[in-house]
C-alpha cells in the first residue's frame, strides 16, 4: 500500500519532532555546584557501594551506625552490589543516590570533567577540610584536573608475597630489594618438568597472570604514566623502556609459550586454588586484600610480605609501591546533597570511622591520621604492615584519571602483551607510536 | 435518468470514500506500528546518527563536532580495521560452516529411523545453553593446561593448540562454540529437508539420477530460500557477534569481567575483537558515546549493504529451484 503526500508527511514530521525533542531531553552541561543549603530535619538518604559479600555488607552497616550516631537526623539507606556503570546509568537518568561509593577509580576523569559527581571543592572549603592528611598518590586519583569531585575512602596497596618454605628450600632467607635479584631468584625457584613445561614459577612477570600487570611494576622503575598536560609519557620516560626489558628479559628465560600454558592452567584468582596458595608460584606481586583471602580461606601457605624490588639504579624507591582504591562522592541530581556530602566527608575523613571499616574489610584507611591511629588492628599485623608502609612512601603512585576511563591503560597493555610475546621489533619506535595513537584518541572526549 | 443519477451518486461515494480512506483509515490502523516503529526504530537510529556527528559522554550535552568522528575512524582509529578483520573473519568463516554444519546435521537427522526423536533433541540441547554460560564451560573444556579435550589429545600423542589463550586459535575455538549451538539452525533446515516432496527424488531417480545428482538438483533447489534465510541471519548475527567473543576472551585472560583493565580488549591480542565489542568498549568503557555511534552507523550501513547483496541474489536462487 502507497500512502499519501500527507499520510507520508504526517509520518516524516512525527519522527523528525520525536528526534528533535529526544535532542532536547538530553542530559544538561556540567553545572558548578555551589554547597546546598544546610539540612533542616531528620533525612534519610540512599547510598550505593559496590560491596555485597555479608561480612562487607556488616562492616558497611557498622561504619553507618557510627555516622548516623555522629548525625541523628541523618538515616542512611545503603544500597550493596551497585558498581560503576550503575552509578553512571542512574545519574545519567535522573534518579542517583545521595552518595556513591565505587571501585572504579577509572571514572573520575569522566565523571569530574562531565559534572556527573558534585565539585567537593565549595564544601571542603566551608568545613575547612584538611586535604594534606591524604597521601599525595591518593590525591592524585581522585580528582580530575584540579576539580575534585570524589574523596578517597580506603586503598589498596600492591607489594611482594613470597612463599618462606620455597625461598627457604632455594636457600633464601630474606625476599629480594632489586629487580636483578627478583630475576635471579626466579630463577633459581622455577621447576620444571622432563618437558619443559613449568611446574613451580619462580615469579611470574608475563602480563595479564593475577596481578602481575603493567601498573603494579611501574613504581618500582619510577615510571609517570603521563605529562602534565594529560598526553602519554611512554615514549619519554626512559623508566618504562627499562621495565619492559627487563620484565622481557625474564619472560624469554622462562619462554612466552611456556608462561601461556603455565597461566591458562593457573587456580581462580579469587580462590582457595590459587597458584600462591597452592604452592606452584613462589613469589608474587599482589594487592594486600590476598593476607585476608588466604586466613578465610583457611590457607597453610607459609609466607611473608614486602615491598616490591626496585630497579637497580633507583635504590630510593625500595619501600614505594602502586596504590589504587575506592572513590566516594555526592552524584549529580542527588536529592540530599548536603546530607549526602555529609557522609561523604565523615567516611572519608574521620580517623575512628575509617580504621574501623579499614580492619573490617582488610584496606588500607586513606587518611595519615588513621594510618597512624593506636587503634589500628591491621597495623599490629606483621603480614599488613609491609602494605602500610608503601601506602605512606613518598614514592608510591597511582593511576592518573583521564576523561576516557584510563584508556591509556588499556591501550598499554595491548602493547605491552605484544611486546612480551616478541612481536615488537623495535621498542623505542614501538613506544612513540603507542603515545602518538593515545593522544590521539585524547580528542575524541574533548 | 434512474441509471444516471445512480451512476452520478455512485462516483459521488467512491470519491468521498477514497478521501477518506487512504488519509486516515490506513494511518489509523497504522498508528500502532508507526508508534512502535518512530519509538523503536526511527527515533533510535535518528538520535544515532545525529550523536554520532558529536561528542558525548552520555552524562552531559553532547557538542557538535561536525565529521570528526568519522575522520578518526577513517584514518586514526587504531583498532578499528583488526576489529573490522576480526568480524569480517567471523562472516566468512563462521557462517558458512554453521550453515555446512547444520545442513549436514540435518541430512544425518533424516535418514536416522529409529530414535530419530532422540537424537534431534540430543543435536538441539546445547541451543538451550545461555551464551554466557556455555562460553565459560567451553573455556573450562578447552583451558590448554587442565581441559579435558587438550587431555584427550595428549593421551593420543598431539600436543593441543592454546585455544583461548592463542590468537591464532581463539576465533576457531569460537566458531566450534558456534558449531555446537547450531540446534535452532538444525531443527529449521531439518523442518525444510522433510518439506522437500518425495516425488521429486522418485522422479528422479526414475530418470537415473545418483545420490548426489537428486542433491545438487532437487534437494538444494527446494531449500535454497531456508538456506538463505539462514546465511541472511547468520550473517547478521556475526555483524553482531559480541557475547561469546567478550565472555571467552575475558574468561580466558583470567579477568571474567570487562571493566577497564590493563588487559587490551579482545584477549589474546584482540583477537576476539569485533566491531560490536569495540563499539561498547569505546561507548561504555571510554565515554566516547559520539564516536561509538558513529561506528554503529557504519556497522548499520554495512548491514544493510550485506543484506541488500544477499536478498537481490534471492531472484537466482528463486530461478534456480523453478
Amino acid at each position: 500500500m502507497k500512502l499519501s503526500r500527507p499520510g507520508f508527511t504526517v509520518m516524516f514530521a512525527t519522527f523528525l519532532s520525536t528526534a528533535f525533542l529526544a535532542v532536547a531531553c538530553t542530559p544538561g552541561g556540567a553545572d558548578r555546584d555551589a554547597p546546598a543549603p544546610e539540612q533542616k530535619g531528620p533525612v534519610t538518604i540512599t547510598f550505593w557501594h559496590p560491596l555485597k559479600d555479608p561480612n562487607e555488607v556488616k562492616a558497611v552497616q557498622g561504619v553507618l551506625d557510627k555516622f548516623h550516631a555522629a548525625h541523628p537526623d541523618i538515616t542512611v539507606k545503603p544500597v550493596p552490589a551497585q558498581d560503576a556503570d550503575k552509578i553512571t546509568q542512574s545519574i545519567r537518568g535522573g534518579n542517583p543516590p545521595d552518595a556513591a561509593l565505587s571501585f572504579n577509580a577509572n571514572s573520575v576523569g569522566a565523571w569530574c570533567s562531565t559534572g556527573a559527581f558534585q565539585d567537593l571543592g565549595p564544601w571542603i572549603e566551608r568545613d575547612k577540610v584538611d586535604l594534606e592528611q591524604i597521601p599525595a598518590a591518593v590525591r592524585a586519583y581522585t580528582e580530575f584536573r584540579g576539580k575534585r569531585c570524589t574523596m578517597p575512602l580506603l586503598a589498596d596497596t600492591f607489594a611482594l608475597y613470597y612463599n618462606k618454605k620455597l625461598l627457604a628450600q632455594a636457600g633464601y632467607d630474606k625476599p629480594p630489594k632489586t629487580m636483578s635479584e627478583l630475576a635471579e631468584m626466579t630463577k633459581r625457584l622455577t621447576k620444571r618438568s622432563a618437558d619443559g613445561a613449568i611446574e613451580v614459577a619462580g615469579f611470574v612477570p608475563f602480563l595479564g597472570t593475577y596481578q602481575s600487570v603493567a601498573e603494579h611494576f611501574t613504581p618500582s622503575f619510577g615510571a609517570k604514566w603521563l605529562k602534565p598536560d594529560g598526553t602519554a609519557n611512554f615514549a619519554e620516560d626512559a623508566a618504562f623502556s627499562a621495565m619492559l626489558n627487563w620484565q622481557k628479559g625474564l619472560v624469554d628465560w622462562f619462554g612466552a609459550d611456556k608462561l601461556t600454558r603455565f597461566q591458562a592452567g593457573l587456580g581462580d584468582e579469587w580462590s582457595a586454588q590459587h597458584a600462591f596458595e597452592t604452592g606452584k608460584i613462589a613469589m608474587m606481586v599482589d594487592g594486600e586484600w590476598r593476607t585476608s583471602f588466604i586466613k578465610n580461606n583457611g590457607g597453610k601457605v607459609d609466607y611473608g610480605t614486602a615491598p616490591m624490588p626496585a630497579a637497580d639504579d633507583r635504590p630510593d624507591l625500595y619501600g614505594a609501591g602502586a596504590i589504587g582504591g575506592n572513590i566516594i562522592g555526592v552524584p549529580k541530581g542527588a536529592k540530599h546533597a548536603e546530607a549526602g556530602w555529609k557522609l561523604v566527608k565523615f567516611l572519608s575523613t574521620d580517623t575512628a570511622a575509617l580504621v574501623s571499616f579499614a580492619d573490617a574489610l582488610h584496606n588500607v584507611p586513606t587518611t595519615l591520621a588513621a594510618l597512624r591511629s593506636p587503634d589500628l588492628k591491621l597495623a599490629k599485623d606483621p603480614l599488613f604492615k609491609p602494605f602500610l608502609d608503601v601506602f605512606a612512601h613518598p614514592a608510591s603512585s597511582s593511576l592518573p584519571a583521564t576523561a576516557d576511563g584510563g584508556a591509556y591503560l588499556n591501550n598499554f597493555g595491548e602493547f605491552a602483551d605484544k611486546w612480551q610475546k616478541g612481536k615488537v621489533p623495535d621498542l623505542a619506535a614501538g613506544l612513540k607510536e603507542l603515545a602518538r595513537q593515545n593522544d590521539s584518541a585524547l580528542k575524541l572526549g574533548s | 435518468m434512474a441509471v444516471v443519477t445512480t451512476r452520478a451518486t455512485h462516483r459521488r461515494a467512491v470519491a468521498r470514500s477514497r478521501w477518506r480512506g487512504p488519509k486516515v483509515a490506513p494511518l489509523f490502523f497504522l498508528a500502532p506500528w508507526l508508534a512502535g516503529i518512530t519509538l523503536f526504530f526511527a527515533y533510535p537510529l535518528a538520535m544515532t546518527v545525529y550523536l554520532s556527528f558529536t561528542s558525548y559522554t552520555m552524562l552531559d550535552r553532547p557538542e557538535p563536532v561536525g565529521l570528526r568522528n568519522y575522520v578518526y575512524m577513517f584514518t586514526e582509529d587504531p583498532r578499528l580495521w583488526q576489529a573490522v578483520g576480526n568480524t569480517g573473519w567471523f562472516i566468512a568463516v563462521m557462517v558458512p560452516a554453521q550453515v555446512l554444519f547444520a545442513l549436514g546435521a540435518a541430512l544425518v537427522l533424516t535418514r536416522i529411523k529409529s530414535g530419530a526423536g532422540f537424537f534431534r533433541t540430543v543435536f538441539y540441547l546445547p541451543s538451550l545453553a545461555p551464551p554466557v554460560a556455555a562460553t565459560v564451560a567451553f573455556v573450562f573444556l578447552f583451558n590448554p593446561a587442565t581441559g579435558p579435550v587438550n587431555q584427550v589429545l595428549a593421551a593420543v600423542g598431539v600436543e593441543g593448540p592454546l585455544w583461548f589463550s592463542d590468537p591464532a586459535w581463539a576465533k576457531p575455538g569460537l566458531v566450534l562454540l558456534a558449531l555446537w549451538g547450531s540446534g535452532n539452525l538444525i531443527v529449521i533446515l531439518l523442518a525444510a529437508l522433510l518439506d522437500v516432496p518425495a516425488e521429486l527424488h522418485e522422479a528422479a531417480a526414475i530418470d537415473g539420477a545418483s545420490s548426489r545428482q537428486r542433491f545438487v538438483h532437487v534437494t538444494l533447489p527446494s531449500i535454497a530460500p531456508v538456506l538463505l534465510f539462514a546465511v541472511v541471519t547468520g550473517v547478521i548475527g556475526a555483524l553482531q557477534y559480541f557475547t561469546q567473543a567478550v565472555v571467552a576472551g575475558s574468561v580466558a585472560s583470567g579477568s571474567a569481567d570487562i571493566t577497564p583493565s590493563a588487559q587490551s580488549p579482545g584477549p589474546p591480542e584482540g583477537s576476539t575483537l569485533t566491531l560490536p565489542y569495540w563499539l561498547f568498549v569505546q561507548g561504555f568503557q571510554r565515554f566516547n558515546m559520539g564516536y561509538a555511534c558513529a561506528l554503529a552507523v557504519m556497522l548499520f550501513l554495512v548491514s544493510l549493504a550485506f543484506i541488500a547483496v544477499l536478498l537481490r541474489r534471492r531472484s537466482g536462487f528463486a530461478g534456480s529451484a523453478a
